[in-house]
C-alpha cells in the first residue's frame, strides 16, 4: 500500500470515527443481549454441571433432546404453541378485518372516534392486569362465571383453574380480547385509504354490499392480510408467555392445555431445575423459529414483494 | 365506504356496540366488586353492581400504603431511565446507520437486522444476563434485558431520517463545521420529534408493562418490584401485602375477595387516565409500526 492510500484511508476513519463511536453502545448491546446467547444455544448439546460450569461441562451430543423426546412433554407443547398460534391468526385476522368494516360503516361520528379509542384499551393492558380481569370472571367460590352466569342456566359451578379441557377456548377468547382493537385498527388504516370513488361506481352499477365487499374492500387489504399472517407464520413456534403463564395462574392441572415451548423451557430452568430438557427445547424454538420466518419471507416476496422483509 | 344499505348499518353497530361494551365492561365488574363487602361477595361472587356498598378494601389498601406507593415509584423510575435510555440509543445507531456514505454500512444494518430473524431464547440470555452479567437483585435487570433497544425500532427511525432529513441538510452542518454530534442533535434531533416520540412511547408502555424481567431476575430484592410484578406477588399470595405493613392488623382482618379487585382498579387507574392523552400517538405507533421500516 502506498502512503498516499495510507494517509486516505486514515483521513477517512478519521471523519467517520464519530459515527462509529455512536454505534458503540448499540452494538456492546445486541452482542450481550442477542449475540452472545445465540452461541449459548450450544448448551443444549452439554450435559450442565453446575461444578465445573458452562464451558467446562462435557458434551452428550443429542442426550438432551432424548430426553425431552422420551416424555409426552414435548408433544404436548409443540401441539399447544403451533394449535393456539393457527387459531389466533385465523379467527384473529378474521375479526380484525370484521371490526375494520363494521368501524368504516358506522355513520355516526362520535361513536366511531370513540369505539377506536376504547377497542385499544384491552391491548395497552400488562397481562397481570388481564389475569385479575380472567380471575374476576373465572375465580372458584367467587368469580362471576360460577356465581351469576353459570346458576342462571341452572348449571353446576366449574372449577375452572383445575380443569384443561376449557382452557383452549378461554385463552382465544382471552387473546381475542387482547388483540383484535390493534388488528381492527391496522386494517382499518388500510381501509380509509380506498378511494370513495371505486364504491361509488359500484353502487352505479348496482352492487350490494356483499359485492362491495368482495370486490373492492378485500382485494384493498389482501397486502395487509398477507403481511400480517406471514408475520405470524414466522413468529408459529413463540408464544405469549405471560397469556400462557400468568393467565392460568401457573397452575399444574393445566398443563395440558397450557404448556407451551415459552412455558416448558422457563419452567425447565427456574421451577424444576432441569436445564437439559429446557436448552433442548429453547433449541428447537430457535431453529424452527429462524426457519419459519425465513419461510415466510421467501414466500411473501414471491406473492407480493413490496411487503417483504428483506 | 359507502354502504347505504339500513340493514347493513344496523348490524355493524350492533357489532361495535356489543365490542365496546365488551371493552369497558370488565372494568366496571372489578370497580364494582372492588366496592363491595367481603360477606356480600363470599354469598354473590364478583358483580357489575355492588349488592352492599363498602370501603373496607380500599381502607385496608391504604393500611399498606407504603408497599404499593413504593412499587409505583419503583414502575415510574424504571420506565423514565429505560426510556431515556432506549430513545438515546435508539437514535445513537439510527443516526449513523441513516448516512449512505458510512463505509460498512451494509454490514452493519445485516449485524442488527439478524437479531430480528433468530434469537437464543430465554435459557441462554438468562444464563448471560445473571450468571456471565450478574444482573440478578439490581435495578439494571429489570431496566437492561430484551427492552433497551430492539432492531424493528432502529430501522423505523433510521427510515424516518432517510425519506425526512435530506442529505444535503447534514452536508450543510459540516460546511458550517458541526460535528457528528452536533450534527445529530441540532439538525438530525428536531427533525425526527414525531418518530421519537412514537418509538418512546411504545417504549415507555412497554417498560411500565413489563413484568417478565422482574419474575427473571429479581429472586430477593423484592423492594425493586415495580406495580407490575408487585400485583403479579398479590395474586398468587395475598398474605403478601402484609409483608410491609404494620404487623398489628392480622392476617384475619385481610378482606382477600374485595381487595384483589381493589388492587387491580388501583393499577388499572393511572394508565387509564393517562391513555386519552396518548391515545392518538399510540394509534399511530401501531401502525406505523405494522409495516415494514
Amino acid at each position: 500500500m502506498n502512503k498516499k492510500s495510507k494517509a486516505h484511508k486514515l483521513a477517512k476513519l478519521k471523519r467517520y470515527f464519530p459515527l462509529y463511536l455512536m454505534l458503540l453502545p448499540g452494538i456492546i448491546y445486541l452482542i450481550v443481549n442477542n449475540y452472545a446467547p445465540m452461541f449459548g444455544l450450544l448448551l443444549a448439546f452439554k450435559k450442565i454441571d453446575y461444578r465445573l460450569g458452562y464451558f467446562a461441562s462435557p458434551w452428550c451430543a443429542l442426550d438432551n433432546f432424548k430426553f425431552l423426546f422420551s416424555t409426552k412433554d414435548a408433544f404436548i407443547m409443540f401441539r399447544n404453541t403451533i394449535g393456539y398460534n393457527l387459531a389466533f391468526i385465523i379467527l384473529g385476522n378474521l375479526l380484525g378485518i370484521i371490526v375494520a368494516i363494521a368501524l368504516d360503516s358506522l355513520a355516526h361520528k362520535f361513536f366511531k372516534r370513540f369505539s377506536q379509542i376504547v377497542i385499544l384499551i384491552p391491548y395497552l393492558l400488562s397481562t397481570v392486569i388481564v389475569s385479575y380481569i380472567v380471575y374476576a370472571f373465572l375465580s372458584g367460590g367467587n368469580g362471576f362465571m360460577n356465581m351469576t352466569v353459570l346458576p342462571a342456566l341452572g348449571l353446576d359451578p366449574i372449577s375452572w383453574y383445575n380443569e384443561a379441557k376449557y382452557w383452549p377456548v378461554i385463552l382465544t377468547v382471552v387473546y381475542l380480547w387482547i388483540s383484535f382493537g390493534y388488528s381492527s385498527i391496522l386494517y382499518y388504516s388500510t381501509l380509509i385509504g380506498i378511494d370513495k370513488s371505486y364504491y361509488e361506481a359500484a353502487v352505479v352499477d348496482g352492487a350490494s354490499i356483499w359485492a362491495q365487499i368482495r370486490h373492492i374492500t378485500l382485494p384493498a387489504l389482501k397486502p395487509t392480510i398477507i403481511t400480517l399472517i406471514l408475520l405470524a407464520v414466522g413468529r408459529i413456534c413463540y408464544s405469549d408467555f405471560g397469556l400462557f403463564y400468568q393467565v392460568p395462574q401457573n397452575s399444574g392441572l393445566l398443563y395440558d392445555t397450557t404448556q407451551t415451548i415459552d412455558t416448558y423451557v422457563f419452567r425447565g430452568l427456574m421451577e424444576l431445575n432441569d436445564i437439559g430438557r429446557s436448552t433442548a427445547g429453547g433449541f428447537l424454538q430457535s431453529f424452527l423459529g429462524f426457519i419459519c420466518v425465513l419461510t415466510a419471507n421467501k414466500v411473501v416476496s414471491k406473492i407480493d414483494k413490496e411487503s417483504s422483509l428483506f | 365506504m359507502i354502504f347505504n344499505s339500513k340493514i347493513f348499518r344496523f348490524f355493524t353497530t350492533l357489532i361495535m356496540v356489543f365490542l365496546v361494551v365488551a371493552c369497558i365492561a370488565p372494568f366496571i365488574l372489578l370497580v364494582a366488586s372492588s366496592f363491595t363487602s367481603e360477606q356480600a361477595l363470599t354469598l354473590n361472587g364478583y358483580k357489575f353492581w355492588p349488592s352492599e356498598f363498602s370501603t373496607e378494601a380500599y381502607r385496608y389498601l391504604w393500611s399498606v400504603r407504603d408497599a404499593i406507593l413504593r412499587s409505583y415509584g419503583m414502575s415510574f423510575l424504571i420506565t423514565g431511565i429505560g426510556t431515556v435510555l432506549s430513545v438515546t440509543m435508539t437514535m445513537l445507531f439510527a443516526y449513523p446507520l441513516s448516512r449512505k456514505d458510512l463505509p460498512g454500512r451494509t454490514g452493519l444494518s445485516f449485524f442488527l437486522f439478524f437479531t430480528m430473524l433468530f434469537n437464543g431464547g430465554f435459557v441462554p440470555t438468562y444464563i448471560v444476563y445473571s450468571k456471565f452479567l450478574h444482573i440478578t437483585d439490581t435495578l439494571a435487570g429489570l431496566i437492561v434485558p430484551y427492552l433497551l433497544m430492539n432492531a424493528f425500532f432502529v430501522i423505523m427511525v433510521r427510515t424516518y431520517i432517510t425519506t425526512n432529513v435530506p442529505d444535503e441538510v447534514i452536508e450543510a452542518a459540516h460546511i458550517d463545521g458541526a460535528g457528528e454530534f452536533l450534527t445529530l442533535v441540532k439538525v438530525v434531533l428536531p427533525m425526527s420529534t414525531p418518530i421519537i416520540g412514537t418509538i418512546g412511547l411504545m417504549s415507555a408502555i412497554a417498560y411500565w408493562n413489563n413484568w417478565t424481567n422482574g419474575v427473571y431476575f429479581i429472586t430477593t430484592r423484592r423492594d425493586l418490584y415495580g406495580i407490575q410484578n408487585y400485583l403479579n406477588t398479590v395474586i398468587s399470595n395475598i398474605q403478601f401485602l402484609q409483608s410491609h405493613s404494620d404487623p398489628s392488623i392480622s392476617v384475619k382482618s385481610l378482606p382477600s375477595v374485595s381487595i384483589r379487585m381493589a388492587i387491580a382498579v388501583i393499577a388499572i387507574i393511572p394508565i387509564l387516565c393517562a391513555y386519552p392523552f396518548f391515545q392518538k400517538s399510540f394509534a399511530k405507533g401501531i401502525t406505523v409500526g405494522a409495516v415494514k421500516g
